[in-house]
């Protein structure tokens, strides 16, 4: 996907204009989400912090019951992709979203959506394990709390635990902190914290920096496992996992801007995982999946 | 060359043991370690002195008549007099501080930190919070004066414990918004993300992760600030306590006289330490070991309750 593109930025259209269209898939990316129904239509999206645009132009088309994966140099702006998704960026003052993002064709960001509804649907694994300072079993709890979801709590809790891989190594410490567990045992519980609102959609940033292979193998195995039912989106700097477990992938590469020395972000390229590892379109993607980068 | 364990690298042990048990002498480590101690005795020695001090002298007055000490009110005799009315205005002061000074002092630092957006004017407003905290006491003393005794006096019947205590607990608030404010800061982002991403809303958000982990500081901040509520003596002066004798001692808990006129511990401390007879020198000692009892006891609550949120956070 290396269309020409103007080096100022582009109007848009309307938000509302495209926002009911069923078929966010345009230009040459054509071969989107296939036969699968989508999710998400990502259509030309830059997003700003302040007055500097950290990616610009992305259009992605994300389908349901599958893992996308976005790969590329750090600082490419991967997480802030990421985080227009479930509108974390709303936390951050500076951060503005230009384009349109669709879930099952609404506009996330169309006045009137709440964001904490959009977050309950759509969950968040951070790149840095962040577990609440509270006890194993409360972190898990804490979702569905907030939901006010009704059912056995105790056995809510397990389910998660279980999913994320951890219930065999916690489940005679539930009533411990958190805190007291290692990084990847962490990185787990905030997984397995995640699962338990029972969201669509789950955003991963990095879910397995922290974990050694073992662990990270029983991460992919759960994602592959719960695919059937959550739709994914996992940031990863490990080639193999990203071959392993997406079914697509995207390409993004930071692009230096020759007059204000900036570096913003871009979608090189998106497509099957299979293609882009065995016959990318673009030189920078093979480069970049054999190792070649730099 | 087959790999096998590697050569002998030539230098002997001793040698190597000789460098690395070499003791460098580190003279300006040395320098500040002594500065650092002697800061912190210096700080003990002082407070140990006061402490001696006071005990020692108001010594007598606990081991004849502590009782009589306590509920005895204000009389020209020395062996008559007593802290009864004092330690019902202090009280009352304590009450309009916790009653006050606290929740609107917590709310306004939640506001400012999680609430107001970050722009010019809330900056603004957080610097003159910060002014606000080093204006003198006695200034408060003023505006109590013109406000809740003047203007308001239907309401606070004047020369009142309730003017001094609403005096006071606008005194200490903005430390209280600071202090709880510095706390609310320390809270780690990432707990406020991990909360938003499983769609907690912001006061889900602040009352689940930010209050809980800000509580240890909010408390030390705000205990800290009733303690200097309840040593001031000079705003309450200008607000009409009584200094001297004062006829009325009604009960603890009367809150029906709550519009008299009143005294308070300072109040008091600083007359019977301007007075002629020695004999007020042993009440004055145990009337301001009152006042560091009061106020250590607070701090001990503090303390306890702290630990208790502490060990919560691991
Ligand atoms: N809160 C923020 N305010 C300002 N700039 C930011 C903020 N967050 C990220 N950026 C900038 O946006 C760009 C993209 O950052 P981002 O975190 O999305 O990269 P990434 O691809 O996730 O990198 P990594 O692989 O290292 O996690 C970077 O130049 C970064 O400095
Ligand atoms: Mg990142």
């Amino acid at each position: 996907m290396s269309r020409p593109r103007g080096t100022t930025v582009p109007t848009h259209e309307t938000v509302a204009a495209v926002s009911t269209r069923p078929d966010l898939r345009r230009g040459d990316e054509g071969e989107g989400a296939g036969s699968k129904p989508l999710v998400f239509g990502v259509e030309d999206v830059s997003v700003y912090y302040g007055g500097f645009r950290a990616v610009r132009n992305v259009d992605l088309a994300i389908g349901q019951q599958e893992i996308t994966a976005f790969i590329g140099p750090s600082g490419c702006g991967k997480t802030t992709m990421l985080r227009c998704f479930n509108r974390m960026n709303d936390l951050i003052p500076s951060a503005r979203i230009e384009g349109t993002i669709s879930y099952h064709g609404v506009n996330l960001y169309e006045d009137g959506v709440n964001p904490v509804e959009v977050r309950r649907r759509i969950g968040m694994v951070f790149q840095k394990p962040n577990p609440f300072p509270k006890s194993i079993y409360d972190n898990i709890a804490y979702g569905p709390r907030i939901a006010r979801l009704d059912g056995d709590m105790d056995e809510l809790v397990e389910q998660a635990l279980r999913r994320a891989a951890l219930w065999d190594e916690v489940k005679d410490r539930l009533k411990d902190l958190a805190m007291g567990l290692s990084g990847g045992q962490q990185q787990r519980l905030c997984i397995a914290r995640a699962l338990a609102v029972d969201p669509e959609v789950i955003l991963m940033d990095e879910p397995c920096s922290a974990l050694d292979p073992i662990a990270t193998g029983r991460i992919e195995d759960l994602m592959e496992e719960i695919k059937s039912s959550y739709t994914i989106i996992i940031v990863t700097h490990n080639m193999q996992q990203a071959a392993r477990v997406s079914d697509r992938c995207a390409f993004f590469t930071a692009e230096v801007n020759e007059t204000s020395d900036t570096r913003t972000g871009i979608l090189v390229e998106f497509d099957r995982t299979e293609k882009m590892f065995s016959n990318p379109a673009d030189e920078r993607t093979e480069n970049y999946v054999t190792g070649r980068f730099g | 060359m087959s790999i096998s364990a590697p050569l002998s690298s030539g230098i002997s042990a001793e040698a190597v043991r000789r460098r690395l048990h070499g003791q460098r002498f580190d003279l300006p480590g040395i320098v500040v370690h002594v500065a650092l101690l002697l800061s912190l005795l210096f700080s003990l020695v002082v407070l140990g002195v006061l402490v001696y001090d006071l005990v020692s002298g108001g010594w007598d007055v606990f081991a004849s008549r502590f009782a009589s000490f306590l509920s005895g009110t204000m009389r020209f005799a020395a062996s008559e007099s007593g802290i009864a009315q004092a330690l019902r205005g202090t009280l009352w002061i304590g009450v309009f501080v916790v009653a006050l000074a606290f929740p609107f002092g917590i709310g306004a630092a939640v506001y400012l930190e999680e609430y107001a957006p970050d722009n010019r004017l809330t900056r603004v407003i957080d610097i003159n919070i910060r002014n606000l905290a080093g204006v003198p006491s006695i200034v408060y003393g003023i505006l109590g004066f013109a406000v809740f005794v003047k203007t308001l006096s239907g309401l606070t019947g004047g020369r009142s414990v309730i003017a001094g205590g609403i005096t006071l607990a606008i005194l200490v608030l903005p430390v209280v918004i600071i202090t709880a404010a510095e706390a609310i800061r320390a809270v780690p982002d990432d707990l406020r993300q991990g909360g938003y991403g499983l769609g907690a809303t912001r006061w889900e958000v602040t009352r689940t992760q930010v209050l809980p982990y800000a509580a240890p500081g909010i408390l030390t901040g705000t205990v800290l600030s009733l303690a200097r509520a309840l040593g001031e003596a000079a705003p309450l002066i200008l607000v009409g306590a009584v200094v001297g004798r004062l006829g009325s001692n009604p009960g603890l808990f009367d809150i029906g006289s709550l519009d008299q006129r009143f005294t308070a511990l300072p109040i008091v401390i600083t007359y019977w330490a301007g007075l002629p007879q020695p004999d007020f020198r042993a009440l004055t000692a145990a009337a301001i070991v009152v006042v560091l009892a009061i106020v250590l006891a607070a701090n001990a609550a503090a303390i306890l309750m702290r630990n208790r949120y502490e060990s919560k956070r691991g």
